[in-house]
């Protein structure tokens, strides 16, 4: 459904994406991995329309997105977290979802009854949400007030208020213990079996390896192997790229 | 009496200057540009009245309505910058304004006088007021039911998903446009309904004063009016209300005897509140009504906490 073709990204001398081509088919969580610098990130801002690519497209379901404003790409299904979260601080939890609900409802809905409605924050959808992320004691703290594992929680659950069709998680576990790694997961696969595709960047190798059904890993800038995760586990190359890091090289054979 | 009415007046105009700059400050853009729009507001409600014999209330409409456009078309290169250049460029704009009027020289023949805009002597007999017989206290209460309305009508956007939404465009944008937010419809939007409120407020000011010129609309009155929100803080409008009694009243009309020290006074305690309440009088969060009036947890007032961690 979600279709890149020979995308990539330069700043001035570094080619951040170097001509990746990936396609997700509906319905399934892809992992998306690679090392520190490797252009995962770029990427997903090349997705959303953060970034313009220097060359290639970014499809979904056919339609070309390349062109398209960010807020227009978000009614089309695309949503996002940030590798670095980024929650409006000033506003409650309940707030952040309510104003997330503005990406799937202007598909529809004129923007005075969209905005200028009192209270919505209040509503079953959000309610749910809330639950859904573990944050329903929170709805009217301060997004800023929240510990930093909440926070993650409110973006993955900001993401999900736009009613995405495809769900870009940026390193959705960094500084996550394993148990909450494991609830994340949980998290993740719900998401997808209510029929949202996912596209996971992770470095916690344990949690991609064990929810993705197709794991592409990117090297600086260009993709060196895509596959199964046991395939990828098993790829020399992949091997080679993370043999720089001891860690992740052990991590990523005993995942 | 008549004096303090006069000064209930100016605290009610200038309310609504400052309420003009509030609503675009939300949305993290600091504007210049409001005494600009003021302006316009004071001349085409001045004209409207003196030269074309219209009703004060169609006048100030139209006022607002004409500033609105403007700054609708002062949005739209304003979404470029930001930052300093955005204050930099708002300036300008505020400038050309002042000079605009400072050049503009339209008058026509009304009951055996010309009135009209005078160049550098300004537009004299505005005299909605006196001529149909408002007295000072009339005129009192007619600007503060416009204040009301006004503050009444930003009070419940805040409350509404508009409100929200400025509110997440000014802590981060990026983040606002990744939800599927529309950057430009939102802060072209703001700075249109606060073109808007500055014009409704410089026509009212126009009658009150009933001669202006252009040297009033200067970069003086355009700090003033972005100090009273920055002051009173973003919680809501009773910030930006508090800023103004206490900046006219107590700065500049409580500390008369001191004279020309009180501009000084002025940038000195901006800079003093500034770092003392990075969040204004009243902080970013505390005075939101619903939390006064319903329960719900307190929200901290720390002000690094609403910093994002880059
Ligand atoms: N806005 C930018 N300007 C200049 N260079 C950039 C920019 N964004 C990313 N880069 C560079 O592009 C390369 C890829 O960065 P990217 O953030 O996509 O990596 P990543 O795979 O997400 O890494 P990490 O695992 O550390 O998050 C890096 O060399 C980075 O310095
Ligand atoms: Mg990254």
């Amino acid at each position: 459904m979600l279709a890149l073709d020979s995308l990539s990204k330069h700043f001035g001398g570094v080619r951040a994406v170097d001509g990746i081509s990936l396609t997700l088919k509906e319905g399934e969580i892809f992992g998306l991995i690679g090392p520190n610098g490797s252009g995962k990130s770029t990427t997903i801002n090349l997705i959303t329309g953060l970034y313009t690519p220097t060359t290639g497209t970014v499809r979904l379901d056919g339609r070309d997105l390349t062109a398209m404003a960010q807020h227009e790409r978000t009614a089309m299904g695309v949503a996002r977290t940030f590798q670095n979260i980024r929650l409006f601080g000033n506003l409650t939890v309940a707030e952040n979802l309510w104003v997330a609900q503005n990406g799937h409802e202007q598909r529809r809905a004129h923007f005075l009854g969209r905005w200028f409605r009192a209270g919505g924050e209040h509503s079953p959808e959000i309610g749910e949400l809330l639950k859904f992320s573990r944050l329903h004691s929170k709805r009217d703290v301060q997004a800023s007030a929240l510990s930093f594992g909440e926070m993650r929680r409110l973006e993955m659950a900001r993401a999900l208020a736009s009613r995405p069709r495809v769900l870009l998680l940026d390193e959705p576990a960094a500084g996550a213990s394993r148990e909450d790694g494991q609830i994340l997961a949980e998290r993740i696969r719900e998401t997808r079996d209510r029929g949202v595709t996912v596209l996971l960047i992770e470095h916690m190798m344990e949690l991609v390896m064990g929810i993705s059904d197709r794991v592409a890993v990117l090297n600086f800038g260009r993709k060196i192997a895509e596959g199964s995760p046991a395939e990828v586990q098993a790829n020399a190359d992949v091997r080679a790229a993370y043999l720089g890091s001891k860690h992740k090289d052990e991590e990523l054979i005993h995942a | 009496m008549d004096f303090y009415l006069g000064l209930a007046q100016i605290f009610g105009v200038h309310t609504l200057l400052g309420l003009s700059a509030y609503v675009v400050l939300l949305t993290g853009q600091v504007s210049m540009a409001q005494a600009g729009f003021y302006a316009i507001g004071a001349y085409t409600a001045g004209a409207m009245t003196a030269m074309f014999g219209l009703h004060i209330l169609p006048a100030i409409v139209i006022a607002g309505l004409v500033s609105a456009a403007i700054a609708c078309i002062v949005g739209f290169p304003a979404l470029r910058v930001k930052g300093l250049m955005l204050v930099v460029a708002t300036l300008a704009f505020g400038e050309m304004v002042r000079l605009f009027f400072f050049n503009l020289t339209w008058q026509v023949e009304r009951n055996g006088d010309r009135v009209g805009p005078n160049g550098a002597e300004g537009f004299r007999s505005i005299r909605y007021f006196p001529e149909n017989g408002w007295e000072v206290w009339h005129v009192t209460v007619f600007i503060w039911f416009v204040v009301v309305v006004v503050m009444g009508a930003l009070w419940w956007m805040d409350r509404t998903r508009a409100g929200a939404v400025l509110r997440a465009v000014g802590h981060d944008e990026t983040a606002a446009q990744s939800i599927g937010l529309n950057l430009t419809a939102v802060k072209v939007g703001a700075m249109t309904a606060g073109g808007f409120i500055a014009g409704l407020g410089g026509g009212i000011y126009a009658h009150t004063v009933t001669h202006i010129e252009h040297g009033v609309f200067g970069v003086l009155l355009a700090t003033f009016a972005i100090a009273y929100p920055i002051l009173g803080g973003l919680g809501s409008v009773f910030g930006t209300l508090i800023a103004v009694l206490f900046i006219q009243g107590f700065l500049i009309e409580g500390l008369r005897f001191m004279g020309e020290w009180r501009s000084l006074l002025f940038g000195a305690l901006i800079v003093l509140a500034m770092n003392l309440r990075p969040h204004g009088l009243l902080g970013e969060h505390a005075p939101r009504l619903k939390n006064l009036f319903g329960a719900g947890p307190a929200r901290p007032s720390d002000p690094l906490s609403t910093k994002e961690a880059k």
